[in-house]
């Protein structure tokens, strides 16, 4: 009963939150906004007991995109043109349709209903067999990179792609991966005690953490996106705060690059292996004798091109916005 | 206590609409986007609350407990993947857009379409 209420609580400052930002003209504080809205949505997460999911989106959507948003705030004006929304006509579409969403919910099975029929199909058995098939305690990493490797291989190259198309639209050209490179004049808050000083305590910490979320994924909550995610909000601050040169001589263009293409590579010959071994594609049974030591070896390496892919894309993505004149 | 338990499914159909009034009411593109990811952020709530199952846990296995109840695994794993392939496509959105401003000087939808249609 405390948890629903607590979660009644969030979701209608989640509510409050996204009016605020459709409302607000000045634009830097929608962006500051959506980080909020981000922080109210991993905790909502958190409440409904998905702890994978609120870590991710704490790290990415408070995280890495609010910084990207700013970043691309700072290349377009910060204030939107005033008065020009097209009012009556949108309220009255987007008002009927929520109502017959809301009309629609009373069909619905409450939350937590165990009789729902999302609960009685595929989900039991992913439950019964992970502890038998996959011996790993976190049942979301093992469905993730095992039971439905292919969905998490598309995934990465999704990933890939969206940063391939950012450095061609901000990149620099062939050989300049980021349009400024040279520049060492952005020496970032590196006049401000205070960020400065906090950053020289956090970072290692955060990194560290990063690390344990990689490789202790199959233990708690974690795995390659979240440790990925988490990695470059650490960089990204040492960035805010030393100027980007320094932090693109501490992971150099060519790295990220490789790093990106070599995660998304390293996760498609896991599943090669697995077919040279005898098995089918993205299996990893038939890595070793032993299945169940061939499940672990192949979803550690697979998180960890999962982890490679997600920093090397989204440090270029935040480099490329910031390289930008 | 009935009416209680819906509530999520209201919020999502709440935030949805928000979403999608201000990505077809406002012209600024930056604040598109942003109705975008939380047009998308209701999607995310929806599954997730489809997830939840009473009296259960995060779905991580502890040893030597028995019996657990487990919320639901895959509505998880698919909006975890589905976070961090939103901000890639969220940020591939917003490179389009400083391109747009690099090229026609302004980010409001109407002014582009009007300088495409006068030259």
């Amino acid at each position: 009963m405390t948890t629903l209420l607590i979660g009644i609580f969030l979701l209608s400052l989640l509510v409050i939150t996204a009016v605020a930002i459709v409302r607000s003209e000045d634009l830097f504080s929608a962006v500051m906004l959506s980080g909020i809205f981000s922080l109210l949505m991993a905790l909502n997460f958190f409440l409904l007991d998905a702890a994978d999911v609120a870590l991710t989106e704490a790290a990415v959507g408070a995280g890495v995109a609010t910084v990207l948003l700013l970043a691309g705030l700072r290349l377009t004006p910060p204030r939107e043109a005033p008065g020009r929304s097209l009012r009556a006509l949108s309220v009255a579409v987007i008002g009927a349709t929520a109502l017959l969403m809301i009309y629609a919910s009373f069909g619905q099975p409450t939350l937590g209903d165990p009789t729902a029929p999302t609960q009685q199909h595929v989900a039991p058995w992913y439950i019964e067999k992970t502890p038998e098939l996959i011996a790993i305690p976190n049942i979301v990493t093992a469905v993730l990179s095992s039971f439905r490797g292919y969905d998490t291989l598309g995934e990465v190259f999704v990933v890939l792609t969206a940063g391939i198309g950012v450095m061609f639209l901000l990149g620099g050209g062939r050989g300049k991966p980021f349009s400024r490179l040279d520049s060492q004049a952005e020496v970032g808050l590196s006049g401000h005690l205070i960020p400065k000083v906090m950053a020289r305590l956090l970072i290692p910490f955060i990194l560290l953490f990063a690390l344990f979320i990689q490789f202790h994924g199959e233990y708690s909550p974690g795995g390659g996106f979240q440790a990925g995610a988490i990695f470059v909000a650490g960089i990204i601050l040492y960035s805010l705060v030393r100027g980007e040169g320094l932090a693109l001589s501490v992971i150099p263009p060519r790295v990220l690059l490789l790093m990106s293409a070599g995660g998304a590579l390293l996760f498609g010959s896991v599943g090669v292996a697995g077919m040279l071994m005898g098995g089918n594609f993205l299996e990893y049974s038939v890595l070793t004798t032993d299945p169940i030591i061939g499940q672990h070896l192949g979803i550690i390496v697979i998180e960890l091109g999962v982890g490679l892919t997600v920093t090397g894309v989204l440090l270029s993505i935040f480099h490329a916005f910031a390289a930008r004149d | 206590m009935k009416l209680l338990g819906l509530f999520n499914y209201w919020v999502f159909a709440v935030l949805l609409m928000i979403g999608l009034y201000a990505l077809i009411s406002k012209q600024n593109l930056v604040k598109k986007i942003m109705a975008l990811a939380i047009f998308q952020s209701a999607v995310f709530l929806f599954f997730i609350t489809m997830s939840r199952v009473d009296g259960g846990t995060a779905p991580i296995v502890q040893a030597g407990v028995a019996n657990q109840i487990f919320s639901n695994p895959l509505p998880q794993v698919l909006i975890l993947t589905a976070i961090v392939v939103g901000i890639s496509t969220t940020a591939l959105g917003l490179a389009i857009v400083v391109r747009l401003h690099e090229e026609y000087g302004t980010v409001e939808d109407d002014e582009i379409l009007a300088m495409d249609r006068d030259s």
